[in-house]
């Protein structure tokens, strides 16, 4: 009787016949190594390039070698993390990268939200201009840099002080006078077609009938829009600003091409690149970078965790 | 799952710190493949050097050695300036020995003698006649040398001088001596500014090969320099504040709108559209401001470097072939030195490729070639006549512990050169004082002299 049943319990199994189970249980085991061995140049392949790397630059961090003084290599206990965190250098590089962050991906959401709501209706021509807003993200940051320093920033043969001085205006010199507002228009300009994209799926999954019975019920365009269209669009805004948020954390090429660090615009990310391809100090270079991952980290899970709750309360909205 | 997104952000983390860290040892993975030339006679030569002009012309001729040398292959790794730096210094410093013939710097020259790491090409040169060695600008000559023993040969080198815009300046009815002093030069440069036209533009992007490359000079022609004779850094000095001071009330009064974002190229775009009327940088921009597409060509005239309390302010540069000593072809490696260094070079270059071509601020004979006098004959004379007056031995007042003009050959420098020069950026966009800003670098300075104090 008992043999015959297809699930059996584990106890039941094991008082009748203990061969067969042991067997069963070896072929599960095999299928499951064979599922595994599947998967495991994958496996191979992301520690060879993530931890093994990652372990390197521990390693690197707690060395004290200079490029520069080859011979003069040797084991430097935390002087690298003593020196990053003492020198200065930090705290107004985390200040930089987080005000840079939270000006442009702020500026994207809202530019974003405003040409997604454009572009959510009817209109001819709405492919092509869909595509033409969707350009300065497709172009290479260190591209669009140069299209802003050269033909818009510039003060001989930028368009923005051609535009002031037909007004009349004095000419801005924009990466003396205004580095952190220079970084951020270019950031801005490169990310509100990423926030438009998104937030234009979220627009366009919205249901019509919704509106349509707001409609009826006397809302106006105003109320319609704040009290049932930016609600529905909350979870999207919070994907755009987490994904916008992880990719400005590391922006480097405004800031190499257009204000040298100056101005309080040194992100991590450039200072990194400063220690390590200035200074040639792998050492130090790596103790920043141990530093920063364990600042994005702390940053990351924070917000993964609010991110996390609001899709769970998402859920029943 | 909260488990799994914290792996997620710790992955996301890890990937950062891989990217950083191979981008930080990309120079040192690749020193796997030694060469193995020498099999048999025949021999390949792995040469690296810097994407210009110049160096693009010898990877062209580089058949022309080939045909002349069978069995030799010359296989040239040509990459950015940073690059270049990076990987040969990785390569040169391990001893890997991945390239035979590698193109350094003035800067990295003396310094890399001392270590060692280069074989002294000295007694080979002087023994060939025909090479003529003593032909070599005495000065390039100086700044490639460490000991009294020349490490490197020039390739091409380059000064600074004074270009102006001589319409801009008659019609202003100023006149610009051959000579002329700093103050000559604001004061005519504040007279010729108007609001479409810059008087004088001058790199002021922050960066020790950017904004330090002229300040250095003006600072060393008002008295100052980076450090005394014992390493002592002399940053907080009057001599600077009133150089740096000067630099800023110039660029103030009649300099480009923007210095942060002008350098060499954004400088050399506004000569030649007419937004700026004077110009201090490299002599190597002459012959781009009398290129035949130039609109300025022509309409230039050529000064010294201005001066204060010295003769001659002009810079030094060169770049320079070197063999490292971890090399398994030593002698190959000389042979084709000497034919790219060689007077038959010049020539070859200028009658296959033309005479504006010609690797400039090498050789002396070069400037008495008819064709490249005829060919540069508005700048050649005044480039030959400031390469050959600087001193880089001793190029301000007093007397320093190196040689070398619009650097220190100490490796630290290219650090403490970049965060001085976002010090006095930060003084040039009045975001600081210039107090704040020389007493900042004055410490930076200071513990990289320390470094070097006997």
């Amino acid at each position: 009787m008992t043999a015959t049943t297809t699930t059996p319990q584990p106890a039941e199994l094991e008082d009748v016949k203990a061969a067969t189970a042991t067997d069963k249980r070896r072929v599960q085991k095999k299928e499951l190594w064979r599922n595994r061995s599947l998967l495991l140049p994958a496996v191979i392949f992301l520690i060879l390039l993530t931890q093994i790397p990652f372990l390197t630059t521990i390693g690197f961090s707690l060395t004290k070698w200079n490029l520069l003084y080859p011979n003069d290599r040797a084991f430097a206990g935390f002087d690298n993390y003593t020196s990053a965190l003492t020198s200065g250098d930090l705290w107004p590089s985390i200040r930089a990268t987080v005000l840079i962050t939270a000006f442009s991906v702020t500026l994207a959401v809202l530019f974003g939200l405003l040409f997604a709501v454009l572009l959510d209706r009817q209109f001819r021509g709405r492919a092509l201009a869909r595509t033409l807003m969707i350009t300065p993200f497709l172009i290479m940051p260190a591209a669009a840099s140069l299209i802003w320093k050269y033909s818009m920033f510039d003060t001989n043969i930028g368009m923005i002080n051609w535009v002031l001085q037909s007004l009349h205006l004095p000419v801005v010199a924009w990466s003396t006078e205004h580095p952190m507002a220079t970084v951020v228009i270019v950031l801005t300009w490169q990310f509100t077609p990423f926030m438009m994209l998104i937030l234009l799926a979220g627009l366009q999954g919205q249901d019509k009938g919704i509106l349509e019975a707001a409609q009826v019920d006397g809302a106006g365009a105003w109320r319609t829009f704040t009290w049932i269209t930016l609600p529905h669009l909350r979870m999207y805004v919070e994907i755009g600003v987490l994904l916008g948020s992880v990719i400005i954390l590391q922006v480097f090429d405004p800031i190499a091409i257009l204000t040298k660090g100056t101005g309080g615009t040194k992100t991590l990310a450039y200072l990194l690149y400063e220690r390590a391809f200035i200074g040639l100090d792998v050492g130090q270079a790596a103790a920043y970078g141990v530093v920063t991952v364990i600042l994005t980290i702390i940053v990351a899970t924070i917000a993964l965790k609010s991110v996390f709750k609001v899709f769970m309360a998402g859920g029943s909205r | 799952m909260l488990a799994n997104k914290r792996m997620l952000a710790l992955g996301t983390g890890a990937v950062a710190v891989a990217m950083t860290v191979t981008a930080c040892s990309s120079g040192a993975v690749q020193s796997g493949n030694g060469s193995t030339g020498g099999a048999g006679g025949a021999v390949t030569l792995k040469v690296a050097t810097v994407n210009n002009g110049q160096m693009k012309d010898m990877e062209k001729l580089k058949t022309e050695y080939e045909s002349a040398n069978p069995g030799v292959t010359v296989n040239f790794q040509v990459m950015e300036e940073g690059d270049l730096r990076a990987a040969v210094t990785a390569d040169v410093a391990s001893g890997a020995g991945q390239y035979d013939i590698v193109t350094i710097g003035a800067y990295e020259t003396p310094q890399w003698g001392a270590n060692g790491w280069l074989v002294d090409l000295t007694p080979d040169l002087q023994a060939d006649s025909s090479y003529d060695v003593n032909d070599l600008l005495p000065p390039v000559r100086d700044v490639n040398s460490y000991d009294g023993k020349l490490f490197a040969v020039p390739f091409y080198g380059e000064s600074s001088i004074l270009m102006y815009n001589k319409e801009v300046m008659d019609k202003a009815g100023v006149t610009i001596p051959q000579n002329p002093t700093w103050q000559q030069v604001a004061d005519a440069a504040k007279k010729v500014n108007t609001a479409d036209m810059a008087g004088i533009c001058m790199r002021g992007k922050p960066g020790w090969g950017d904004l330090f490359a002229p300040l250095t000079t003006v600072v060393q022609t008002f008295g100052g320099n980076w450090y005394d004779s014992n390493w002592k850094a002399t940053v907080d000095t009057p001599e600077w504040k009133e150089a740096v001071g000067f630099y800023k009330k110039m660029l103030d009064e009649s300099g480009e709108k923007d210095p942060v974002s002008y350098s060499f190229n954004e400088c050399l775009t506004a000569l030649k559209e007419g937004k700026a009327a004077m110009w201090a940088d490299a002599s190597v921009a002459a012959s781009m401001l009398e290129a035949a597409d130039s609109p300025v060509k022509g309409k230039m005239g050529y000064a010294h470097m201005p001066v204060d309390k010295t003769k001659e302010s002009g810079w030094l540069w060169s770049w320079n072939l070197a063999i490292p000593t971890s090399t398994k072809q030593k002698d190959a490696a000389l042979k084709f030195v000497k034919w790219a260094t060689s007077k038959d070079y010049i020539k070859l270059v200028g009658n296959k490729i033309g005479w504006s071509n010609v690797p400039p601020g090498s050789r002396t004979s070069t400037y008495s070639i008819p064709e490249y006098k005829e060919a540069a004959k508005a700048y050649a004379p005044i480039t030959l006549d400031v390469m050959s007056s600087v001193n880089p031995k001793q190029p301000g007042v007093n007397p320093q512990p190196w040689v070398g003009i619009q650097y220190v050959s100490i490796p630290e420098f290219q650090d403490v050169g970049n965060q001085c020069a976002q010090l006095v950026a930060d003084y040039l966009a009045n975001r600081g004082t210039i107090d704040d800003a020389l007493s900042k670098c004055q410490s930076v300075a200071q513990a990289a002299g320390d470094k070097h104090k006997k």
